[in-house]
C-alpha cells in the first residue's frame, strides 16, 4: 500500500510554472472559500444540486502506450481513475464534475497542453487532465493536473509511482489535490472507514466488522459475524481497530490487528467494557466499564497496564472522544437526568456540562480541527446529528430524519458520516455523509446494511 | 413429596412478606431449602429435564422469565418483584443451576448508552433475586442494549416488550 510520490523533475516538468502547491502535504492551505449556507427547508434541498457548484471537466486520463500491467490496461485505468476523481468531487457537494463519459478523450500530449477554448465552450471552469503509464518496473506512473480554463493556467499537479493495486488511492490523492486547491480546505478523500456491516433479521442481527475506503471502495469484511461486533474505531495509523465483540457472550473491548488478523483484550475484567476510542496519537484508549450496573469512563495505555478511572458519578458516564490536542475529553453522562454532553481534562478533572436544552444529547465526537463537536440530539422520538462548539454554543442540526446516530468526522473536519435507521419491522440501517452546511447529503454504498462508521485520518 | 410441599410453603411465605413491604426487599429471608439437589416436582412426567431452561419456563410461566421497565428506567416495580419471586423459588429449588440475566433496551436510545442501560436493568433484577436469597455468584449479567429486540417494530407496544431483563438458564 505504499504510495511513492513520484519525482516531479523530468516526468512532470513543464516550463515556467509558478511554485504552486507542488507539495500540499507540507503546507496546509488557509481556508479561503466559505462553504455555501443552507437555504430553505433542508428536506427539499437534500440530495439536490446547488447551482453554485463549479463545473469541472474530467476526461479519461491518457496513456503514452496501452500496456497491460498486472492484468490492468493503462487505458482502462485512465478512465476508471477519472471516474473515481469525478465521484469524489461530486460527493463533496461543492463541484459539478463532467465526464469522463460524454466528453472527448484527450491525447497524451494534451495533458500538459489543454485545449482551453474547447473546455470553456463546454462551460467547464476547470479541467482535469492526467496520464497513466507503465513504470517499467511493474508499477504505474499516474499524473494529474488541474487547470483554469479561463486563465489558461495550471493550478495544481500531482504525480505518483504506485503498485497497480493502489490505483484508487492515486485517484483519491488527485481528487484531494483538486479539492484542496479549489476549496482551500485540507484533503480528506484518501482515507478509510471502519464500520459494522449488518444482515439478517432485526431480532437476531448479524453484525460484522468491515473496512473500506472513504468512498466505499476496497471493501473488506474483517469478522465473520459469529460474534456480535459493534462500535469500531480505526487507530490513527490504520493498523488496528478497537471495537466491542460479544465473543463468548461477554461484552468486551478488543484491539484487532489488521495485518496480523488477530485480536487482544484492551483490559482483563469480569465487567462489561465498551464504547472504546483512541487518543489522537494512538497511545491511549478510552473505554466505558459497567460495574454492578454503574458505568464509568476509564483510560488505559493501548499496550495495557493499569486503567485510570476518570468518572465516578452514580449515573451512566459513557463514550468519550479526545480533543485533537489530546488534552481534553468530551463524553456523555445522565448524571443530571437525561443524557447530556460534558467535557473534562484527560485526568478526569474539571468535568463540565456543555449541552443544554432541546432534548438529550449523546455520542459526542471532537472534530480533528478542534473547532466543533458533533453529536446526536434525541428528542420527540427522533435522533438528529448536529454540531456545537467545545463550549456548547453555536448548535446547528445537520440532519432531519427518524434516527440519525453516531457522527464521525472526515479527516479535515468538514464532513460528517453517521448511520441512519428507518423505523418499523422492515427498518434498515445505512451509512450517510453530510457536510457542515447540512446541504450535501449522500448515502455511502455498502454491500449490506451499515452502522457505526469510524472515519480515519488522511493516508500519508 | 414432603420436601416439595415445604418448599412451596416457604415460597408462599416469602411472597407474602415481600408483597407487604412494597419495593423494599425483606431484611431477613427464610433460609433456602437444604439438601435439595434438583427440584423433582415441576418437570417430572412431562419429559422436561429438571433444572433446564424448559423446566424453568414451565415453572415460571410464559413471559415469567422477564421483567419490564419504563422508558430509560431500571427500577424493579411490584409486578417485577412478583415475577422475580417466582423465579427465585425455582432457583432455590435448583441451587446448582446458573443463569444469565440479559438486560435490554428499546431502540430509542443511542447504542453505547443502551448497553449501559441494559447493564443497569439486568443488575437491578440480579440484585432483587439476591435479596431474595439467590446466591449472586449464580447469576451472570450481560447487556445487549438495543441489539436484540424481542418484538420487532417501532411502536410503543414493541418498545415496552423490549425494555426488559430476561433470566436464561445456562446450566450447572
Amino acid at each position: 500500500m505504499t504510495l511513492v510520490r513520484y519525482l516531479m523533475a523530468g516526468v512532470l516538468a513543464t516550463a515556467s510554472l509558478p511554485a504552486i502547491a507542488q507539495d500540499q502535504s507540507t503546507a496546509q492551505p488557509q481556508p479561503t472559500i466559505q462553504l455555501p449556507q443552507p437555504e430553505g427547508p433542508r428536506e427539499s434541498i437534500t440530495g439536490t444540486l446547488s447551482n453554485e457548484r463549479t463545473v469541472i471537466a474530467i476526461p479519461a486520463l491518457a496513456t503514452s502506450s496501452v500496456q497491460n500491467v498486472a492484468g490492468l490496461r493503462t487505458d482502462s485505468l485512465g478512465r476508471q481513475i477519472a471516474e473515481v476523481i469525478a465521484a469524489d468531487l461530486e460527493r463533496s457537494g461543492l463541484y459539478d464534475p463532467m465526464g469522463p463519459s460524454g466528453i472527448p478523450a484527450i491525447s497524451r500530449t494534451e495533458v500538459q497542453a489543454p485545449r482551453f477554448a474547447e473546455w470553456q465552450a463546454r462551460n467547464a471552469e476547470n479541467v482535469v487532465h492526467g496520464f497513466v503509464d507503465a513504470s517499467g518496473t511493474g508499477g504505474l506512473v499516474v499524473g494529474c493536473y488541474l487547470y483554469d480554463t479561463a486563465l489558461g493556467s495550471e493550478l495544481v499537479r500531482k504525480g505518483f509511482e504506485i503498485q497497480p493495486g493502489d490505483w484508487r488511492r492515486a485517484a483519491h490523492k488527485c481528487a484531494d489535490a483538486i479539492y484542496s486547491r479549489l476549496s482551500g480546505e485540507a484533503p480528506f478523500f484518501d482515507s478509510r472507514v471502519a464500520y459494522i456491516a449488518e444482515s439478517g433479521p432485526k431480532g437476531n442481527r448479524i453484525k460484522r466488522l468491515a473496512i473500506m475506503d472513504s468512498d466505499g471502495g476496497n471493501h473488506r469484511f474483517i469478522t465473520n459475524g459469529q460474534a456480535l461486533a459493534i462500535s469500531p474505531r480505526f487507530s490513527p495509523d490504520y493498523k488496528k481497530i478497537v471495537y466491542v465483540s460479544y465473543l463468548n457472550n461477554r461484552v468486551r473491548v478488543f484491539i484487532y490487528d489488521v495485518a496480523a488478523g488477530s485480536q487482544k483484550l484492551v483490559t482483563e475484567s469480569s465487567n462489561a467494557t465498551f464504547a472504546p476510542r483512541w487518543s489522537p496519537d494512538g497511545t491511549q484508549i478510552l473505554y466505558s466499564m459497567a460495574v454492578n450496573g454503574n458505568t464509568d469512563i476509564y483510560r488505559i495505555s493501548a499496550n495495557g497496564g493499569t486503567p485510570v478511572r476518570l468518572t465516578s458519578t452514580p449515573g451512566i458516564d459513557v463514550g468519550g472522544s479526545f480533543s485533537p490536542d489530546g488534552k481534553k475529553i468530551v463524553f456523555e453522562s445522565d448524571r443530571s437526568g437525561g443524557q447530556q454532553i460534558y467535557t473534562m481534562n484527560i485526568d478526569g478533572s474539571n468535568q463540565q456540562r456543555i449541552s443544554f436544552g432541546g432534548g438529550r444529547a449523546a455520542t459526542p465526537e471532537w472534530s480533528p480541527r478542534g473547532d466543533l463537536i458533533a453529536f446526536t440530539r434525541m428528542g420527540g422520538g427522533e435522533f438528529r446529528v448536529g454540531v456545537m462548539t467545545p463550549s456548547g454554543g453555536g448548535v446547528r442540526m445537520l440532519t432531519n430524519s427518524w434516527q440519525d446516530e453516531a457522527p464521525t468526522w472526515s479527516p479535515n473536519g468538514r464532513v460528517i458520516q453517521f448511520f441512519r435507521t428507518t423505523p418499523g419491522r422492515e427498518g434498515k440501517s445505512s451509512l450517510w455523509q453530510v457536510d457542515l452546511t447540512g446541504v450535501n447529503m449522500r448515502r455511502l454504498p455498502t454491500p449490506q446494511d451499515g452502522s457505526d462508521p469510524s472515519w480515519g485520518p488522511v493516508l500519508p | 413429596m414432603t420436601i416439595r410441599k415445604s418448599t412451596a410453603m416457604i415460597a408462599a411465605i416469602t411472597m407474602l412478606a415481600v408483597g407487604a413491604c412494597a419495593k423494599k426487599a425483606p431484611d431477613t429471608l427464610p433460609p433456602a431449602p437444604e439438601g435439595t439437589g434438583t427440584d423433582t416436582g415441576a418437570g417430572t412426567g412431562t419429559g422436561v429435564v429438571p433444572g433446564s431452561q424448559e423446566d424453568f419456563l414451565a415453572s415460571v410461566g410464559a413471559m415469567g422469565d422477564r421483567v419490564f421497565f419504563d422508558y430509560d428506567q431500571y427500577n424493579v416495580d411490584a409486578q417485577d418483584q412478583a415475577t422475580l419471586q417466582t423465579q427465585s423459588q425455582w432457583l432455590q429449588r435448583n441451587p446448582a443451576v446458573r443463569v444469565t440475566l440479559e438486560g435490554h433496551a428499546d431502540e430509542r436510545g443511542t447504542r453505547d448508552y443502551n448497553i449501559a442501560l441494559g447493564e443497569r436493568r439486568a443488575n437491578a433484577a440480579k440484585n432483587y433475586l439476591a435479596s431474595l436469597g439467590v446466591d449472586p455468584s449464580r447469576i451472570q449479567v450481560i447487556s445487549y442494549g438495543k441489539e436484540r429486540p424481542a418484538e420487532i417494530g417501532s411502536t410503543e407496544e414493541a418498545y415496552a416488550k423490549n425494555r426488559r431483563a430476561v433470566t436464561v438458564v445456562i446450566g450447572r
